[in-house]
Protein backbone atom coordinates (compact mmCIF):
# COMPACT_ATOMS: atom_id res chain seq x y z
CA UNK A 1 0.00 0.00 0.00
CA UNK A 2 1.24 3.76 -0.83
CA UNK A 3 0.77 6.29 1.99
CA UNK A 4 2.52 9.36 3.09
CA UNK A 5 4.66 10.18 5.75
CA UNK A 6 6.40 13.57 6.29
CA UNK A 7 5.73 14.76 2.47
CA UNK A 8 7.11 11.53 0.58
CA UNK A 9 5.76 8.60 -0.59
CA UNK A 10 6.06 5.35 1.24
CA UNK A 11 5.48 1.65 0.26
CA UNK A 12 4.57 -0.48 3.10
CA UNK A 13 2.81 -4.27 3.34
CA UNK A 14 -0.39 -4.40 4.66
CA UNK A 15 -1.30 -5.13 8.20
CA UNK A 16 0.93 -2.28 9.46
CA UNK A 17 0.07 -0.90 12.52
CA UNK A 18 1.18 3.07 12.97
CA UNK A 19 3.20 1.65 16.06
CA UNK A 20 5.46 -0.57 13.10
CA UNK A 21 5.74 2.76 10.96
CA UNK A 22 6.79 4.56 13.74
CA UNK A 23 9.71 1.69 14.74
CA UNK A 24 9.99 1.67 10.64
CA UNK A 25 10.88 5.16 10.56
CA UNK A 26 13.56 4.80 13.36
CA UNK A 27 12.01 7.26 15.91
CA UNK A 28 10.37 4.48 18.19
CA UNK A 29 13.26 5.69 21.03
CA UNK A 30 13.23 9.31 20.23
CA UNK A 31 10.61 11.86 21.39
CA UNK A 32 8.16 11.79 18.77
CA UNK A 33 4.13 12.20 18.14
CA UNK A 34 2.14 11.37 15.22
CA UNK A 35 -0.63 12.34 13.17
CA UNK A 36 -2.94 10.64 10.70
CA UNK A 37 -5.07 12.33 8.27
CA UNK A 38 -4.97 15.79 10.67
CA UNK A 39 -5.50 13.54 13.61
CA UNK A 40 -2.87 12.99 16.47
CA UNK A 41 -2.73 9.05 17.61
CA UNK A 42 -1.96 9.09 21.31
CA UNK A 43 1.21 7.03 21.85
CA UNK A 44 -1.63 4.39 23.87
CA UNK A 45 -3.34 3.87 20.90
CA UNK A 46 0.04 3.37 18.23
CA UNK A 47 -0.36 -0.59 18.21
CA UNK A 48 -3.77 -0.55 18.23
CA UNK A 49 -4.25 1.65 14.72
CA UNK A 50 -3.49 0.11 11.31
CA UNK A 51 -2.26 1.84 8.41
CA UNK A 52 -4.62 2.06 5.54
CA UNK A 53 -3.69 2.77 1.81
CA UNK A 54 -3.75 6.80 1.51
CA UNK A 55 -3.27 7.88 4.79
CA UNK A 56 -1.13 10.97 5.01
CA UNK A 57 1.13 10.90 8.22
CA UNK A 58 3.07 13.50 9.80
CA UNK A 59 5.90 12.54 12.18
CA UNK A 60 7.52 14.93 14.25
CA UNK A 61 10.07 15.64 16.73
CA UNK A 62 11.70 18.94 18.83
CA UNK A 63 14.45 20.75 17.27
CA UNK A 64 16.29 23.99 18.26
CA UNK A 65 14.13 27.12 17.98
CA UNK A 66 13.39 30.38 19.03
CA UNK B 1 1.76 46.71 48.53
CA UNK B 2 4.40 47.25 45.30
CA UNK B 3 7.23 45.03 45.03
CA UNK B 4 10.02 47.60 45.11
CA UNK B 5 8.38 48.66 48.78
CA UNK B 6 8.79 45.23 49.94
CA UNK B 7 12.47 44.62 51.76
CA UNK B 8 13.63 42.41 49.25
CA UNK B 9 16.97 41.65 50.95
CA UNK B 10 17.42 37.90 49.58
CA UNK B 11 16.97 37.60 45.84
CA UNK B 12 16.32 33.86 45.77
CA UNK B 13 13.08 34.32 47.96
CA UNK B 14 12.53 36.10 44.58
CA UNK B 15 10.34 33.99 42.59
CA UNK B 16 9.20 33.66 39.11
CA UNK B 17 5.62 32.69 38.51
CA UNK B 18 4.03 31.22 35.10
CA UNK B 19 1.13 29.70 35.69
CA UNK B 20 1.33 26.93 38.13
CA UNK B 21 4.81 26.71 37.89
CA UNK B 22 7.30 28.62 39.50
CA UNK B 23 11.01 29.44 38.69
CA UNK B 24 13.87 30.99 40.16
CA UNK B 25 15.53 32.36 37.14
CA UNK B 26 14.30 35.41 34.73
CA UNK B 27 15.86 34.49 31.54
CA UNK B 28 14.28 32.62 29.01
CA UNK B 29 16.19 31.18 25.82
CA UNK B 30 16.01 29.51 23.16
CA UNK B 31 17.83 26.57 21.18
CA UNK B 32 17.83 27.62 17.88
CA UNK B 33 21.19 29.57 15.78
CA UNK B 34 23.72 27.49 17.84
CA UNK B 35 26.79 26.15 15.84
CA UNK B 36 25.72 22.52 17.64
CA UNK B 37 24.42 21.22 20.33
CA UNK B 38 27.35 21.01 22.78
CA UNK B 39 27.44 25.03 21.99
CA UNK B 40 23.51 24.96 22.22
CA UNK B 41 24.01 22.97 26.01
CA UNK B 42 26.71 25.32 27.38
CA UNK B 43 25.19 28.58 26.18
CA UNK B 44 21.73 27.84 28.06
CA UNK B 45 23.97 26.34 30.70
CA UNK B 46 25.66 29.64 31.58
CA UNK B 47 22.60 31.59 31.24
CA UNK B 48 21.16 30.11 33.96
CA UNK B 49 17.70 29.53 32.01
CA UNK B 50 15.32 26.77 33.17
CA UNK B 51 12.64 27.46 30.44
CA UNK B 52 14.21 26.98 27.17
CA UNK B 53 12.00 27.29 23.74
CA UNK B 54 12.08 24.39 21.08
CA UNK B 55 10.32 24.30 17.62
CA UNK B 56 8.48 21.23 16.48
CA UNK B 57 9.38 20.09 12.89
CA UNK B 58 9.23 16.70 10.67
CA UNK B 59 11.70 14.07 12.20
CA UNK B 60 14.21 12.79 9.12
CA UNK B 61 13.04 9.71 7.92
CA UNK B 62 15.15 6.61 7.72
CA UNK B 63 18.38 9.00 7.80
CA UNK B 64 21.29 9.21 10.38
CA UNK B 65 18.85 7.86 12.92
CA UNK B 66 22.46 7.72 15.31
CA UNK B 67 22.49 11.77 14.83
CA UNK B 68 22.33 13.01 17.96
CA UNK B 69 19.40 15.39 18.93
CA UNK B 70 18.70 18.57 20.84
CA UNK B 71 17.15 16.20 23.69
CA UNK B 72 19.86 14.30 24.54
CA UNK B 73 22.12 17.80 25.25
CA UNK B 74 18.87 19.68 26.74
CA UNK B 75 17.25 16.88 28.69
CA UNK B 76 13.84 17.74 29.28
CA UNK B 77 14.32 16.41 32.64
CA UNK B 78 16.55 19.20 33.71
CA UNK B 79 14.62 22.22 31.45
CA UNK B 80 11.66 23.38 31.62
CA UNK B 81 10.79 23.07 27.60
CA UNK B 82 8.65 25.97 26.11
CA UNK B 83 7.68 24.72 22.45
CA UNK B 84 6.71 27.30 20.14
CA UNK B 85 4.49 27.73 17.17
CA UNK B 86 7.22 29.57 15.09
CA UNK B 87 7.15 29.45 11.15
CA UNK B 88 3.08 29.10 11.59
CA UNK B 89 1.14 32.08 9.92
CA UNK B 90 -2.55 31.17 10.89
CA UNK B 91 -4.44 29.89 14.30
CA UNK B 92 -4.91 26.45 12.62
CA UNK B 93 -1.60 25.70 12.14
CA UNK B 94 -0.23 27.00 15.26
CA UNK B 95 -2.41 24.90 17.34
CA UNK B 96 -2.50 21.71 15.11
CA UNK B 97 1.60 22.32 16.26
CA UNK B 98 1.15 22.74 19.79
CA UNK B 99 -0.95 19.54 20.36
CA UNK B 100 1.13 17.65 18.26
CA UNK B 101 3.93 19.01 21.08
CA UNK B 102 1.64 18.37 24.41
CA UNK B 103 1.49 14.54 22.23
CA UNK B 104 5.38 14.31 21.74
CA UNK B 105 6.12 15.60 25.53
CA UNK B 106 4.16 13.49 27.10
CA UNK B 107 1.24 15.93 28.16
CA UNK B 108 3.03 18.69 28.83
CA UNK B 109 0.93 22.00 28.47
CA UNK B 110 2.90 25.09 29.13
CA UNK B 111 3.49 26.52 25.40
CA UNK B 112 4.63 29.49 23.42
CA UNK B 113 2.54 30.72 21.09
CA UNK B 114 3.34 32.77 18.38
CA UNK B 115 1.27 33.34 15.30
CA UNK B 116 3.42 35.52 12.61
CA UNK B 117 2.04 38.15 10.15
CA UNK B 118 4.44 38.10 7.14
CA UNK B 119 8.13 36.56 6.06
CA UNK B 120 9.63 39.66 5.90
CA UNK B 121 9.15 40.92 9.85
CA UNK B 122 7.90 38.40 11.15
CA UNK B 123 5.52 40.54 12.92
CA UNK B 124 2.83 38.99 15.01
CA UNK B 125 -0.53 38.81 13.35
CA UNK B 126 -2.97 39.52 16.55
CA UNK B 127 -6.06 38.66 14.92
CA UNK B 128 -4.90 34.96 14.72
CA UNK B 129 -3.19 34.88 17.43
CA UNK B 130 -6.37 35.78 19.23
CA UNK B 131 -8.14 33.18 17.60
CA UNK B 132 -5.21 30.56 18.41
CA UNK B 133 -5.01 31.56 22.28
CA UNK B 134 -8.93 31.07 22.94
CA UNK B 135 -8.64 27.65 21.30
CA UNK B 136 -5.68 26.58 22.95
CA UNK B 137 -6.81 28.26 26.77
CA UNK B 138 -9.97 26.04 26.17
CA UNK B 139 -8.17 23.53 25.66
CA UNK B 140 -6.07 23.44 28.62
CA UNK B 141 -2.57 24.77 27.34
CA UNK B 142 -1.35 27.20 29.72
CA UNK B 143 -0.41 29.66 26.57
CA UNK B 144 2.66 32.06 26.75
CA UNK B 145 1.76 34.53 24.24
CA UNK B 146 3.95 36.41 21.83
CA UNK B 147 2.58 39.87 20.74
CA UNK B 148 3.12 43.32 19.44
CA UNK B 149 3.75 45.78 22.10
CA UNK B 150 -0.25 47.11 21.62
CA UNK B 151 -1.62 47.47 25.06
CA UNK B 152 -5.29 46.67 24.24
CA UNK B 153 -4.13 43.41 22.86
CA UNK B 154 -2.23 42.79 25.21
CA UNK B 155 -4.85 42.99 27.74
CA UNK B 156 -7.45 41.10 25.32
CA UNK B 157 -4.68 38.24 25.37
CA UNK B 158 -4.32 38.58 29.16
CA UNK B 159 -8.37 38.35 29.29
CA UNK B 160 -8.63 35.00 27.37
CA UNK B 161 -6.80 33.62 29.64
CA UNK B 162 -3.04 33.54 28.96
CA UNK B 163 -0.55 32.81 31.55
CA UNK B 164 2.23 35.41 30.04
CA UNK B 165 2.16 38.17 28.04
CA UNK B 166 5.08 38.43 25.90
CA UNK B 167 5.53 42.10 23.56
CA UNK B 168 8.40 42.40 21.42
CA UNK B 169 10.92 44.80 22.59
CA UNK B 170 11.69 44.99 18.64
CA UNK B 171 11.64 42.75 15.20
CA UNK B 172 12.76 38.85 15.92
CA UNK B 173 15.89 38.48 15.48
CA UNK B 174 16.75 41.95 14.69
CA UNK B 175 18.52 42.88 17.92
CA UNK B 176 17.50 46.58 17.82
CA UNK B 177 16.83 46.78 21.08
CA UNK B 178 13.57 47.88 23.29
CA UNK B 179 12.13 50.55 20.93
CA UNK B 180 8.80 51.56 22.66
CA UNK B 181 9.68 51.15 26.71
CA UNK B 182 6.69 53.58 27.06
CA UNK B 183 4.02 50.94 25.48
CA UNK B 184 5.94 48.28 27.52
CA UNK B 185 5.29 49.83 30.66
CA UNK B 186 1.42 50.59 29.98
CA UNK B 187 1.21 46.71 29.21
CA UNK B 188 3.30 46.28 32.62
CA UNK B 189 1.41 48.54 34.77
CA UNK B 190 -2.24 46.69 33.16
CA UNK B 191 -1.07 43.53 33.61
CA UNK B 192 -1.40 40.91 36.27
CA UNK B 193 -0.05 38.00 34.59
CA UNK B 194 3.95 38.32 33.92
CA UNK B 195 4.65 39.98 31.44
CA UNK B 196 8.18 39.21 29.39
CA UNK B 197 9.85 40.62 26.47
CA UNK B 198 10.67 38.42 23.71
CA UNK B 199 11.90 39.41 20.62
CA UNK B 200 14.54 42.09 19.84
CA UNK B 201 17.23 41.92 22.71
CA UNK B 202 20.84 42.57 21.13
CA UNK B 203 22.93 43.64 24.13
CA UNK B 204 22.99 43.06 27.91
CA UNK B 205 21.96 46.43 28.40
CA UNK B 206 18.65 45.78 26.52
CA UNK B 207 17.89 43.06 28.76
CA UNK B 208 18.58 45.23 31.93
CA UNK B 209 16.50 47.96 30.60
CA UNK B 210 13.79 45.57 30.31
CA UNK B 211 13.76 44.27 33.51
CA UNK B 212 14.27 47.72 34.69
CA UNK B 213 10.96 48.64 33.35
CA UNK B 214 9.50 46.13 36.00
CA UNK B 215 9.01 43.05 33.38
CA UNK B 216 8.79 39.59 34.76
CA UNK B 217 11.34 37.67 31.99
CA UNK B 218 13.48 38.18 28.92
CA UNK B 219 12.85 35.52 26.38
CA UNK B 220 16.13 35.61 23.95
CA UNK B 221 17.65 33.86 21.13
CA UNK B 222 19.45 35.42 18.87
CA UNK B 223 21.58 37.72 20.91
CA UNK B 224 23.39 34.83 22.63
CA UNK B 225 23.42 32.53 19.94
CA UNK B 226 24.75 35.10 17.28
CA UNK B 227 27.44 36.94 19.64
CA UNK B 228 31.18 36.44 19.20
CA UNK B 229 31.52 34.01 22.18
CA UNK B 230 27.64 32.74 22.99
CA UNK B 231 28.46 31.29 26.02
CA UNK B 232 30.19 34.99 27.60
CA UNK B 233 27.15 36.27 26.33
CA UNK B 234 24.61 33.72 27.86
CA UNK B 235 26.60 34.74 31.39
CA UNK B 236 26.25 38.59 29.94
CA UNK B 237 22.56 37.99 29.64
CA UNK B 238 22.43 36.27 32.70
CA UNK B 239 23.76 38.87 34.87
CA UNK B 240 22.07 41.62 32.83
CA UNK B 241 18.23 40.04 33.86
CA UNK B 242 19.41 39.79 37.58
CA UNK B 243 20.63 43.55 37.92
CA UNK B 244 17.57 44.33 36.16
CA UNK B 245 15.57 43.07 38.48
CA UNK B 246 17.36 43.73 41.30
CA UNK B 247 17.21 47.78 40.19
CA UNK B 248 13.65 47.26 39.41
CA UNK B 249 13.21 46.15 43.17
CA UNK B 250 15.60 47.91 44.59
CA UNK B 251 13.54 51.35 43.72
CA UNK B 252 15.49 53.96 41.37
CA UNK B 253 16.23 57.31 42.72
CA UNK B 254 14.04 60.00 40.91
CA UNK B 255 15.68 61.95 38.12
CA UNK B 256 16.22 65.16 38.93
CA UNK B 257 16.46 66.91 35.66
CA UNK B 258 19.56 69.88 35.06
CA UNK B 259 19.75 69.99 39.01
CA UNK B 260 23.20 68.42 40.86
CA UNK B 261 23.04 67.04 44.27
CA UNK B 262 26.67 66.77 45.75
CA UNK B 263 27.35 63.40 47.17
CA UNK B 264 29.47 64.92 49.83
CA UNK B 265 28.48 67.46 52.94
CA UNK B 266 29.38 70.84 51.41
CA UNK B 267 29.83 71.92 55.08
CA UNK B 268 33.22 71.49 57.04
CA UNK B 269 35.14 72.30 54.03
CA UNK B 270 38.90 73.30 54.69
CA UNK B 271 39.32 77.27 54.30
Amino acid sequence: MKIWVNGEIKIFDENLTVYNLVEEIGVLNKKFAVECNGEIIPKSNLQDTLVKEGDKFEIVGAVGGG
Amino acid sequence: MKLSEQLVVDSSSDKFIVGSRKFNSRLLVGTGKYKDFKETKDAISESGAEIVTIAIRRTNIGQNLDEPSLIDFIPPSDFTYLPNTAGCFNAEDSIRTLRLARELLDGHNLVKLEVLGDKETLYPNVIETIEAAKVLVKDGFEVMVYTSDDPIVAKMLEDIGCVAIMPLASLIGSGMGILNPWNLEIIIKNSSVPVIVDAGVGTASDASIAMELGCDGVLMNTAIAEAKNPIMMARAMRKAVEAGREAYLAGRMNKKLYQADPSSPLSGLIK
